[in-house]
């Protein structure tokens, strides 16, 4: 099988000696929606730069659809689309131009450059914005234009290095959605991100990397399963009597006891707790988790 | 990457680089048409009436040659380590590097990006000249040849002090402290003749002399120097610092972890 990404033995060791990738290997599948976790300093980046070319590698073998980078890094490139985490375009030339420019180091013709830019462009709302120097853009403008040069050459794979940092809710939605469109349409989607949320709600497969290791690398689904215990946050209809018990539950009640958390381990049903509050006559208005199960995960593989 | 392909990523870099300095004339056009002009009207008009003539010519028709040339060199040499060390800079060098461009083509793009840059305001200079005197041109093409041989060897310098430098200070020390004497140095507005014997030999190892004297050769038709070891020194500059240049580029120095 020829897998969109495939990375074995992978090691960087910086000057002055930090070794940020200890060997790690690593396999994405085409038309995956692949999420690269770790906290600060865990190599992901480093793994990302090496991928796309702005950071060589120590040693290891690193391939793109079964071209190895070693052998022909220019056609590996071309399956590529890169999002950084900064902002890397140059600042005074205006937003057609970024787009376009971009195009013309992947060799594309200025007819098909300037058709693909209109497209992208508008799909990502910044047509109007074209005359504009990219500087004078806001951060969400500046992302979105980042999406659309990374497009311009329509690759296969397309990676997103923190992309949603620092960006409000309602652009991360849209953002989101349209990479979750790109996705059905067949490209190949790598993200690193500090949203947990955002991971659980759209990759497939994941992988964790801690000290330049991978910790874990499965689907979200399969790691979801391994989780033991979940928090819930029910509010209630009306005070629960003074004393109410759950045996068998940890519960922490609210100062006006209209609330509760209650701790849920694996084998435990929560129709104990609806049976339990129907009892004292006690309705459930609404539930949640109290935090995001994959960042549950998340801080006990890092904390090993 | 096909020929092509190749063809249009070359293209997209220099034109590129061409609009950066066309989008800030001020900055990069005017200020050597305003400097060569108050050159050509007092060290011209002024003090050179008094000096009189010079290998044959009058002062201001000797150091044309020289002024052109000197223009031409600080510009190219300026603009690719200006411009390549922005894109370092702001990181939209990296626009480059993930994209499948061959490092060789990148160093032509700029490398000529400062040719074309160095080869307009030549060109400015050469007709705000004709406003001063008559220049009665003695070989084209030797001219030509010349001035763009210069350009190239010095843009691909200052590429390799864009891709050491560190800090926007760092790209204007070399133009300060060794391009500007070596140029004030190198003949531009005196004959080594006039030198003692020491300073002749001294300014022999001077390669600006070269291309000045070359230069000049080209347009009045008088040399302090042979002009074909002047092209064939400046030559043999272009090949080591194109392989230099391109050797760094392949290991990343500045640019890649």
């Amino acid at each position: 099988m020829t897998y969109a990404i495939e990375i074995s033995d992978l090691k960087k060791r910086y000057e002055g000696g930090f070794e940020a990738l200890k060997g790690i290997d690593l396999k994405v599948e085409k038309g995956d929606f692949f999420a690269l976790l770790g906290p600060n300093g865990a190599g992901k980046s480093t793994t990302i730069g090496i991928l796309c070319s702005l950071v060589n590698k120590s040693s290891g073998k690193v391939s793109v659809f079964g071209t190895d980078i070693d052998t022909d890094f220019a056609q590996a490139k071309k399956y590529l689309g890169v999002v950084p985490q900064e902002f890397n375009f140059n600042v005074f030339e205006t937003v057609f131009n970024v787009v376009v420019t971009q195009a013309g180091f992947y060799g594309l013709s200025k007819s098909v450059a300037e058709v693909r830019a209109e497209k992208y462009l508008k799909q990502l709302d910044l047509w109007d914005k074209r005359d504009v120097q990219s500087r004078m853009l806001s951060g969400g403008m500046k992302r979105r234009l980042m999406i659309a040069r990374a497009l311009i050459h329509e690759p296969e794979v397309l990676i997103l290095d923190e992309p949603t940092a620092g960006v409000d809710i309602e652009l991360r939605r849209s953002m989101w959605a349209f990479i979750k469109k790109l996705n059905e349409q067949g490209t190949t989607i790598i993200l690193t991100t500090h949203y947990l949320e955002e991971a659980e709600q759209l990759c497939r497969n994941i992988a964790i990397i801690n000290g330049g290791e991978i910790v874990e690398n499965t689907s979200v689904k399969a790691l979801l399963k391994t989780l033991n215990q979940e928090t819930f946050i029910l509010d209630l209809d009306n005070k629960l009597p003074e004393n109410w018990q759950l045996p068998g539950y940890s519960v922490v009640t609210s100062k006006d006891a209209t609330s509760i958390e209650v701790e849920v381990i694996k084998g435990q049903s929560i129709n104990d707790i609806f049976k339990a509050l129907d009892e004292v006559s006690v309705n459930v208005i609404s539930m949640r988790n109290k935090s995001n199960r994959l960042e549950e995960l998340f801080v006990k593989l890092i904390k090993g | 990457m096909k020929n092509s392909e190749i063809w249009i990523a070359f293209v997209t870099i220099l034109l590129r680089e061409i609009r950066r300095f066309t989008r800030i004339w001020p900055q990069t056009l005017l200020p050597p048409a305003i400097t060569m002009t108050l050159y050509f009207a007092i060290f011209g008009n002024l003090i050179g009436d008094r000096i009189g003539e010079m290998g044959g010519f009058s002062y201001m028709q000797y150091i044309i040659p020289g002024l052109i040339m000197m223009s031409v060199i600080t510009n190219s040499y300026s603009n690719v380590a200006s411009s390549f060390f922005s894109a370092k800079f702001q990181h939209s060098i990296q626009e480059l590097l993930v994209s499948p461009t061959p490092n060789w083509v990148i160093l032509v793009g700029y490398v000529l990006g400062g040719v074309a840059r160095g080869l307009c305001v030549g060109l400015i200079v050469t007709v705000l000249s004709l406003f001063f005197t008559h220049l009665a041109l003695q070989s084209l093409f030797l001219t030509v040849l010349v001035v763009c041989l210069t350009s190239i060897m010095f843009s691909l310098g200052g590429f390799v002090n864009a891709i050491y430098a560190r800090s926007f200070d760092d790209v204007s020390i070399v133009p300060t402290f060794i391009l500007t004497p070596l140029t004030y140095l190198g003949g531009v507005f005196y004959s080594i003749d006039l030198l003692p014997d020491f300073w002749q030999k001294m300014s022999m190892l001077n390669p600006v002399l070269y291309m000045v004297n070359a230069f000049r050769y080209g347009i009045l038709g008088v040399s302090d120097i042979n002009v074909y070891s002047a092209l064939i020194i400046v030559s043999l500059f272009i090949v080591v610092l194109f392989w230099y240049g391109l050797r760094l580029l392949n290991q990343g120095k500045g640019i890649r972890n």
